[in-house]
């Protein structure tokens, strides 16, 4: 026979081949076969081509849509009828479709039928479509295993590669723990292409299943031996994900790893590659595998972390790398980058340290800016250790706040404020306030409480200081925070006459300004209070800086423009309000405008400005005797920083809980002491009316001038923080004018029967500290039942000496002052004000300085943060607000009623996960008024590291109705558990 | 470790997706949505980096082309920008001044060129000759088995 017959058939003569005929030429021959091979090749570049163009010929969505369901349907039915031969075209196709959005799901199976196909092309495209349809969540991704199985046995390494892959990009625990053996004997293998892939595969098990990596352990020893730079990258990459997530294996991994120890291994590889030379397959513009040498040195950081001597041996290296390395190309910089992050996070010399900041400060000047932001994001990491190094490339970083990129920007901020220190201020405030005006809107809040923040701890006068407020409050317009307002307000308050004049004729000037008053309403609020106040001063005090100042009336038709814009804000024309009923005692003609002012808010529609507008009128009219003593000059108020330094400062509720307590004392003066019952919006309306009660049923009699003595003592006794009396409570500073103006008020009418109430010494002082103390949980109610207590039993010795008035200075004489004509009887009404205070939990400094916790736990206005909101359902608001404390986290409920009904028997119950302990304190009321508010307190310790949800149950009664909402929530800010906070 | 990688046009289109973590596919359609348009919306002066939830997004543009890689928090986004980089070059040198029509036509062969060069998210071979070597190699097993097919069709074998 013709034994070559078979082989090569087409090239034998004519004559010698037997099956020769004319008709099957060599043209047709090559027809058919390509036919055939279009026919059954897989990328089907035919078919697969045709869908793809025919998609993308599409003009609409809806004729997209068409042509995939047509698709769609026609594969379905291929599947359908087990059609084997197509099978691999056509998931080609669906995974096609599956990019571009459409749902693929059904082709799963036959995904896990051509990885079964004994073809190569079959596997290919199966394991392909595997990695992009199989869901771990879906139990069908498990009857891949089988078939990785049998395919990391394969003979053929590209099969056992794409087994690998598929493994190494979808294994799930169960997977992972299946097929751990399999890849272990696979690290072992001899072809290199095998065994980096089976390494990465490793990685992937540890990640999923970190018990697993015992088994991967003695495999791991060869790894850095070996010349393969794949071998090695993989090798490292594996050894630092064990070392990174048990610290047993760091040690095993520093001791023992074969031959020889793992870090003078890793410096030689590290050297041979900075040192040897040119490899073409491994270069990347210049530099001999980044890729490699960015491995190496994150698995030094990690071995040198914490570590003397293992720093000590890779210090040399380090400075070789950092000055060795190319930088004109990305990739030099690259391995800077990484080296710098190893330099920072080791024990390495000072010497070496200066190099990495100094590489860093080279960073934030090259044109890259991609470079430049990794050199602010490090060195924002490090300011905190190497501070004077950071210092040093200031200027370079200041320049930063220039970059036409937006997180670049931010991240100089950052820094900047974190490089202001006494020396520097001036400067620094200067070029952030430059940055400031321009800065986009979501900048300027956080820039403009950091530069005040800024300001109050560094700043050299108080007239630089009181000059960089003003700024800020120009530059920053309606962005910056209610602290910033209130903290201003302190610092002007706290300052000399001088000063006060001084800053309150700037903000008169700034106000002139166009547009200042719709665009700057924090710079309104702070003006128009500084003018009330200080009136007198700016208007006919001594005139230094030459000032030109207003007319009366200019000044009221200012007031008047802000009162009748639509465009200035309800709180903005509080301040204006009060300002300017405080004006009217200050000016000397236009007492009339004022007058007719304020007047026409008395039909106001805003409710708020309404009482307002009726109050002051009062005290136009009948009551025009007691104004001057009532609108007297505030104290001066002591900064307190440790609240605005938290940025949660006293002042946010300042701003919105001092008019309703001067409404509510109004309201309470004109009716007798009793009607807060259906007073307004805020807790403060409970409290004020325990307070007036109080005041209304002590019945006492005359302390007179013995107990303004009493008080200025223990006055004294806080400043001196005397022992015998530190456990005086004291009324926060930065509501003086709240209680001020609340006694004021109630002075009015209930002075005629109230009298002396806490006479005596510090004999009895034990009962509110005990409160604030002992019972951490002091919630209103708790303060309700001590104070009825009190009320009831002896007044007197329960309140004695327990509660002062914060003074410094001359402010109890002023405060006295304040009451005018109304005689010393009032001066004992400040304590129970102070009691009043503490119960808004406004408990300021002192109180701190005594008992911080205590001070942080009398808090029922929740601490500003980010609000929760848990349920907002027919005018009923739930909201929380958390707080992390050191053992647990703090989360403060609030519920108000903004609907007309009174909810009755108000009860929340919440419910969280095994993995936490929840304790509830006692809230501060079972009752909603229309406007009413309830606040809670609840504690949460976590004992292991789950996120928390918390689910809640609300009960009320509702017209007699008894009333139930559930809710869930979470979204709390992460807690760590309170073991692992060492 | 690399999170995952898209690949996207001017015009928000996807091209090839890579998820080294395990996303439901709706979590998935919602990343890549949310991505793609932040992006896209960020202009050209802007770094190539954007922190994103507990992540970093690394991208860059090659010609019409997105190229968005999500990593972990202590990875070296620079070296990111390496990776894609390679990754471009592989592409180029495989199809010869690869354009976006290539990666639509033959996307099976950028996601196999793709997983020659990562695993797991991880980088397992640096020298770009050995990224091809395995890859064209795998492409002639192909070719093979269709010619052994045909011959097999038509009674050859």
């Amino acid at each position: 026979m013709y034994p070559y017959y078979e082989q090569d058939w087409s090239v034998l003569p004519p004559e010698n081949n037997r099956r020769f005929n004319p008709a099957f030429n060599m043209a047709t021959i090559r027809q058919a076969f390509t036919e055939a091979v279009e026919r059954v090749r897989m990328p089907t570049p035919t078919r697969l081509r045709d869908l793809i163009r025919q998609i993308r010929a599409a003009r609409t969505a809806a004729e997209e849509r068409a042509v995939v369901n047509k698709e769609c349907a026609y594969i379905r039915s291929t599947f359908r009828e087990e059609d084997s031969v197509w099978r691999c075209r056509n998931i080609a196709k669906l995974l096609y479709i599956h990019m571009l959005g459409y749902p693929a799901h059904f082709g799963q199976l036959e995904c896990l039928k051509l990885t079964a196909s004994t073809r190569f092309t079959d596997k290919r495209i199966g394991y392909l479509g595997a990695m992009l349809l199989l869901d771990e969540r879906q139990d069908v991704h498990l009857l891949i295993t089988n078939c990785l199985k049998n395919d990391l046995n394969s003979s053929t390494q590209f099969v056992v590669g794409l087994a690998l892959c598929t493994l190494g990009a979808i294994a799930s625990p169960e997977m992972a723990r299946d097929l751990a053996s399999e890849v272990e004997r696979l690290m072992k293998s001899p072809n290199t292409y095998i065994r980096k892939k089976a390494t990465l595969c490793a990685f992937r098990v540890i990640r999923r299943v970190p018990e697993l990596m015992e088994i991967f352990l003695p495999a791991t020893r060869s790894l850095l031996s070996e010349k393969n730079h794949g071998i090695l990258i993989t090798g490292v990459t594996l050894i630092t994900e064990m070392c990174e997530n048990s610290s047993d294996t760091l040690m095993h991994f520093k001791k023992d790893s074969g031959n020889r120890e793992i870090v003078p291994n890793l410096v030689r590889i590290l050297k041979n590659l900075i040192l040897g030379g040119y490899s073409p397959e491994h270069d990347v513009s210049g530099v001999s595998d980044p890729f490699l040498q960015v491995k190496i040195l994150r698995l030094l950081r990690i071995l040198g972390h914490n570590d003397p001597d293992a720093s000590e041996a890779m210090n040399d290296i380090l400075a070789q790398v950092a000055t060795n390395t190319e930088t004109s190309k990305n990739v030099g910089n690259t391995i800077l980058y990484e080296t710098v992050l190893s330099i920072m996070d080791i024990r390495s010399e000072g010497g070496l340290r200066v190099l990495a900041v100094n590489i860093l400060g080279r960073f934030l000047l090259n044109s890259d800016k991609n470079i430049r932001y990794v050199a602010l994001n490090t060195l924002l990491r490090t300011v905190h250790a190497d501070t004077s190094a950071v210092q040093r490339h200031r200027t370079t970083i200041l320049e930063c706040l220039k970059d036409p990129d937006v997180s670049i920007r931010r991240r100089a901020m950052e820094l900047s404020f974190a490089l202001i220190n006494a020396q520097n201020i001036r400067t620094m405030t200067k070029e952030l306030l430059l940055f400031l005006e321009k800065a986009d809107a979501e900048f300027k809040a956080q820039c403009s409480s950091g530069m005040i923040l800024a300001a109050e701890r560094y700043s050299p006068t108080t007239r630089w200081h009181l000059d960089t407020q003003l700024s800020v409050l120009i530059a920053a317009g309606n962005y910056v925070r209610d602290d910033v307002v209130s903290s201003t307000i302190q610092l002007v308050s706290s300052s000399p006459v001088p000063e006060q004049t001084y800053i309150t004729n700037r903000f008169w000037e700034s106000l002139q300004v166009a547009n200042h008053c719709e665009d700057k309403q924090p710079l309104l609020q702070v003006a128009v209070w500084a003018i009330g106040e200080y009136g007198d001063l700016f208007m006919y005090g001594a005139n230094e800086d030459e000032f030109e100042r207003p007319t009366e009336s200019d000044l009221i038709a200012v007031y008047h423009k802000f009162l009748t814009s639509a465009q200035v804000s309800t709180t903005s024309k509080q301040y204006a309000l009060v300002s300017l009923a405080k004006l009217s005692t200050r000016l000397q003609q236009c007492v009339e405008e004022i007058q007719a002012l304020i007047t026409s808010f008395g039909s106001h529609l805003n409710v708020d400005l309404q009482q307002r507008g009726v109050e002051f009128t009062q005290l136009f009219g009948h009551y025009k005797h007691l104004r001057p003593p009532l609108l007297e000059k505030m104290p001066a108020m002591q900064i307190s920083r440790i609240s605005s330094q938290n940025g949660e400062s006293g002042g946010g509720s300042f701003d919105d809980n001092s008019p309703d307590v001067i409404e509510n004392g109004v309201e309470g003066g004109g009716s007798g002491g009793h009607p807060l019952i259906e007073s307004n919006m805020n807790t403060l309306g409970d409290n004020t009316n325990i307070l007036l009660d109080l005041l209304g049923s002590t019945d006492l009699s005359a302390g007179g001038a013995g107990d303004l003595v009493a008080a200025t003592d223990l006055s004294n006794a806080v400043h001196k923080k005397n022992s015998r009396n530190a456990n005086d409570v004291a009324a926060p500073v930065s509501n003086n004018q709240d209680l001020l103006d609340l006694l004021d008020l109630d002075l009015s009418t209930t002075s005629s029967t109230t009298t002396g109430a806490p006479a005596g010494g510090g004999g009895g002082g034990g009962g509110i500290l005990a409160l604030a103390g002992d019972n951490n949980q002091s919630s209103v109610a708790n303060m309700n039942n001590m104070l009825g207590g009190l009320d009831l039993g002896g007044f007197g010795s329960g309140l004695d000496g327990s509660v002062s008035i914060p003074t410094n200075g001359n402010d109890l004489a002023s405060m006295l002052g304040g009451l005018g004509g109304i005689s010393a009887t009032s001066a004992p009404l400040a304590a129970p004000a102070a009691v009043g205070n503490l119960i808004e939990g406004h408990a300021g400094n002192l109180l701190g300085d005594l008992n911080p916790t205590a001070a942080s736990n009398n808090v029922l206005v929740p601490p500003q943060g980010p609000r929760l909101t848990a349920l907002d359902k027919d005018g009923l608001l739930v909201q929380f607000v958390s707080v992390r404390g050191n053992d647990c986290m703090r989360i403060y409920m609030t519920t108000t009623n903004s609907s007309d009904n009174t909810l009755e028997q108000y009860l929340l119950k919440a419910a969280v996960q095994k993995s936490f302990q929840l304790q509830m304190l006692t809230p501060s009321g079972s009752v909603l008024p229309p406007g009413g508010v309830i606040t809670q307190e609840m504690r949460v310790v976590a004992t292991s590291n789950a996120t928390l949800r918390m689910r809640l149950r609300i009960q009320y009664v509702l017209d007699g109705q008894q009333q139930v909402e559930q809710t869930e929530v979470s979204g709390f800010p992460e807690q760590q558990p309170s073991a692992a906070e060492e | 470790m690399m999170l995952f990688m898209l690949l996207f046009s001017r015009q928000g289109k996807l091209r090839l997706q890579k998820w080294y973590m395990a996303y439901p596919d709706k979590v998935k359609k919602k990343i890549t949505r949310e991505l793609v348009t932040t992006i896209l919306a960020r202009k050209p002066k802007m770094c190539s980096f954007l922190e994103w939830k507990d992540c970093k997004i690394v991208y860059k543009r090659y010609a019409s082309l997105y190229f968005c890689c999500a990593i972990e928090q202590n990875d070296n986004e620079l070296l990111t920008l390496e990776i894609i980089h390679r990754y471009v070059e592989l592409l180029d040198k495989y199809f010869g001044s690869v354009c976006e029509l290539d990666i639509i036509f033959n996307f099976e062969k950028a996601y196999f060129i793709l997983d020659e060069l990562l695993i797991g998210g991880e980088i397992q071979e640096t020298s770009k000759k050995n990224v091809l070597k395995a890859i064209a190699s795998q492409d002639l097993l192909q070719e093979d088995e269709a010619v052994e097919g045909t011959l097999r069709d038509i009674g050859l074998l």
